[in-house]
C-alpha cells in the first residue's frame, strides 16, 4: 500500500503581460509519477527550478495539478474537499526559518498547528512538551524565536508540524539557509523523527550529501523525475548525475574518477569508510 | 537608534505582573493612561509616580533596560517640551528678543515630559510583561462582544501579533540594507532633512519588496499547518481568570480612584 500515489501530475505556472494575456507557459511539473510507502525517508533531488518545491507544495495541497492523479493516505488530493484532511497528515517545513514561526515564544509557536485543529488545552501542553523533545528544543521553550540560531529556529518549526501528529512530513529544503553545523542539527533531528516515530519524510534538496541515508531517492529536471532508485543506486551514476547540474556527495565522485583511472574498485561508494575499505581490499592490506 | 526602542518587544521573567491575565493589564494601561492627563497637581504626580515606580518594582524588568526605550522619543519630549514653554501665556519669569518663559509655561512643559516619560514607560511596562500572543488573547477577549456586529477580531489581533513578531526581524533587515547601501557609498547622514529622507527611498524599497516576501511565506507556512480563521480554535493558554486578577482589578480601581481625588482643588 502506498502512502502517496501521484500518476502523470501535471502542473504549470502561467506568466501574464500586463494586460493579462498569456506571455508563457512554465511546466514545473510534467507527468510526474510517485510510490511513497509508510515509513520511508525519500529524497526528492534537483537543482534550482527542476520543479521539486512545486511538487512538495502538490502533496500539502498548498498547489493543486491541473492533470493526474494524486493519493495522500488513501484520500483524494485532487479533491478540495480533503484538503483539511490531507495537510493534518502531511505537514510541511520550509526553507527560511524566519518566515514559518508565528508566535514570539517557542512553545507557542509549537501550539499554533494544534490550535488550528482544535485540540483540547490539556492534549496540547502534552503535544507541545512531546514534540519539543523529540527535537531536543525542549530547554528553549519559553524563549523568543528571534534569539535561537538557524538551525534551532528550523528544529523548531519541525516541533510545530510533529504536534500537528501527521504521518508524513515534507521538508523543503529545510537547511539552505543553515549553517553546516545547524545543517547537521536539523537532519539529526529528521532521521531520528524517521527512525524512531516511523514518520514518512520527504526531503527536498539540492546538497547531494543529506540523501544520502535515505532509502530511496527521486531526482527531477525540467518537472520531469528523470533518475529514481536507492541513493546507492543514483550515486553511482555520476556522468548522468553531472548531465542534469548536480553535484555528486564527494566520496562518489573520488571512487568514479579512480575507476575511470582504472582502479577496480565497486560500484556504489557513498562514504569515506567506505571508499577505504575498498581500496584496503584492493592492496590486499 | 533603532534598536533601542523596547515598545513591543517581551522580557521573560516571572513575576507577578507576568502572570496577571492580559486583560487585566490593558485594562489597568487604560486607566493609567488616562490618570496621567488627569493630575494637575505635585499630590496627583506624586500619585501617578508612586503607581508607575510600584509596578516597574513589581515586574521585576531592570529599570535600565526600560529607559533605553526612552531614547527613542527624545525628540518629540524636546519639541513639545519647547512648545509648552514658550507659547504659555501667563506671568512672565524671563523675557529675551521676542521670547517669554512664563511660570505656567515652565509648570506645563515640565508636566508634559512627565507625561509623555511616564506614558512611554507605562505603555512599554504592558508589552514587556505580556507576551505578543497573550496581548492579542487578551485583546480578542475583550473586543469578542464587537464580532456580533461583524468586526473581524480575531482577524485583526492575528494581525497585531503576526506584526508585532517581525518587528525586530524587519529592524534587522532595515539594519542589514542599510549597511549593504553604505558599503557602496551612499550616504545617510549629511544634507538637509529633505535630502536625508530622500535617502531614506532606497532603503524602504527593498524593505517593502522583503516584508511582502516574508508576508507571503508566512501566509503559505501558516496554511500548511491547518490555520483556517479563528473557527474552530482553541487554545494552549485560554484565558481564565484568577483570585490575583480581582485583586488587581481592585488595585487599579483604588489607584484611579486616589489620582481623581487628588485632582480636586485644594
Amino acid at each position: 500500500m502506498s502512502f502517496i500515489k501521484a500518476r502523470s501530475l501535471k502542473f504549470e505556472y502561467i506568466q501574464r503581460d500586463e494586460e493579462g494575456n498569456v506571455d508563457g507557459v512554465l511546466t514545473a511539473l510534467d507527468n510526474v509519477d510517485l510510490d511513497i510507502r509508510p515509513g520511508e525517508f525519500v529524497a526528492v533531488l534537483g537543482h534550482n527550478g527542476s520543479g521539486k518545491s512545486t511538487l512538495a507544495k502538490h502533496l500539502n495541497m498548498l498547489l493543486q495539478a491541473e492533470e493526474g492523479t494524486l493519493w495522500v493516505d488513501g484520500k483524494d488530493a485532487m479533491d478540495g474537499a480533503n484538503l483539511w484532511d490531507v495537510r493534518k497528515c502531511t505537514g510541511m517545513v520550509f526553507q527560511n526559518p524566519d518566515n514559518q514561526i508565528v508566535a514570539s515564544v517557542v512553545e507557542e509557536d509549537v501550539a499554533f498547528g494544534p490550535e488550528n485543529l482544535g485540540v483540547p488545552t490539556g492534549e496540547i501542553w502534552k503535544r507541545v512538551h512531546k514534540s519539543l523533545q523529540s527535537v531536543g528544543m525542549e530547554p528553549y521553550r519559553s524563549h523568543s524565536p528571534n534569539k535561537l540560531s538557524g538551525g534551532q529556529k528550523q528544529r523548531v518549526a519541525i516541533a510545530g508540524v510533529m504536534a500537528m501528529e501527521p504521518k508524513c512530513i515534507v521538508l523543503d529544503e529545510p537547511t539552505a539557509m543553515l549553517d553546516p553545523h545547524g545543517r547537521r542539527e536539523v537532519l539529526e533531528a529528521m532521521e531520528a523523527l524517521n527512525r524512531e516515530k516511523k514518520i514518512t519524510l520527504i526531503l527536498i534538496t539540492h546538497y547531494m550529501e543529506e540523501a544520502v541515508h535515505a532509502d530511496k531517492a527521486y531526482v527531477m529536471d525540467q518537472g520531469r523525475v528523470v533518475m529514481q532508485g536507492t541513493p546507492r543506486e543514483i550515486f553511482s551514476q555520476v556522468d548522468t548525475l553531472q548531465k542534469y547540474r548536480l553535484d555528486v556527495p564527494q566520496m562518489a565522485l573520488l571512487a568514479h574518477e579512480l575507476r575511470k583511472e582504472g582502479l577496480e574498485l565497486p560500484e556504489g561508494i557513498l562514504t569515506r569508510q567506505e571508499l577505504a575499505e575498498a581500496l584496503c581490499r584492493l592492496y590486499g592490506a | 537608534m533603532i534598536r533601542d526602542i523596547t515598545i513591543g518587544q517581551y522580557y521573560p521573567a516571572d513575576s507577578l505582573l507576568h502572570r496577571l491575565d492580559p486583560r487585566v493589564k490593558l485594562m489597568a494601561a487604560a486607566c493609567y493612561i488616562v490618570s496621567l492627563f488627569l493630575f494637575r497637581n505635585a499630590a496627583g504626580l506624586a500619585a501617578v509616580t508612586l503607581g508607575l515606580a510600584g509596578m516597574v518594582w513589581l515586574s521585576k524588568v531592570p529599570f535600565r533596560y526600560m529607559v533605553k526605550g526612552l531614547r527613542a522619543i527624545l525628540v518629540i519630549l524636546a519639541i513639545s517640551a519647547l512648545f509648552q514653554l514658550f507659547l504659555t501665556p501667563g506671568e512672565t519669569l524671563v523675557a529675551f528678543w521676542k521670547l517669554k518663559i512664563s511660570r505656567e509655561g515652565l509648570v506645563n512643559a515640565a508636566f508634559m515630559v512627565v507625561r509623555l516619560t511616564y506614558l512611554v514607560l507605562g505603555s512599554s511596562l504592558l508589552t514587556l510583561t505580556t507576551t505578543p500572543n497573550q496581548l492579542t488573547d487578551g485583546l480578542e477577549k475583550a473586543l469578542s462582544p464587537l464580532g456580533k456586529i461583524h468586526v473581524p477580531v480575531h482577524e485583526v489581533t492575528m494581525m497585531m501579533s503576526i506584526a508585532l513578531r517581525f518587528i525586530p526581524i524587519l529592524m534587522e533587515e532595515t539594519d542589514k540594507i542599510m549597511k549593504a547601501q553604505l558599503a557602496r557609498g551612499a550616504d545617510f547622514e549629511s544634507g538637509s532633512l529633505v535630502k536625508k529622507a530622500k535617502s531614506m527611498l532606497p532603503l524602504l524599497v527593498p524593505l517593502f519588496v522583503s516584508a511582502f516576501r516574508r508576508a507571503n511565506d508566512l501566509a503559505m507556512a501558516m496554511e500548511a499547518r491547518c490555520y483556517r480563521g479563528g473557527e474552530g480554535r482553541t487554545k494552549m493558554k485560554p484565558l481564565c481568570y484568577h483570585q490575583r486578577d480581582g485583586l488587581a482589578y481592585l488595585a487599579v480601581a483604588g489607584y484611579f480612584a486616589a489620582v481623581l481625588f487628588l485632582r480636586r482643588d485644594l
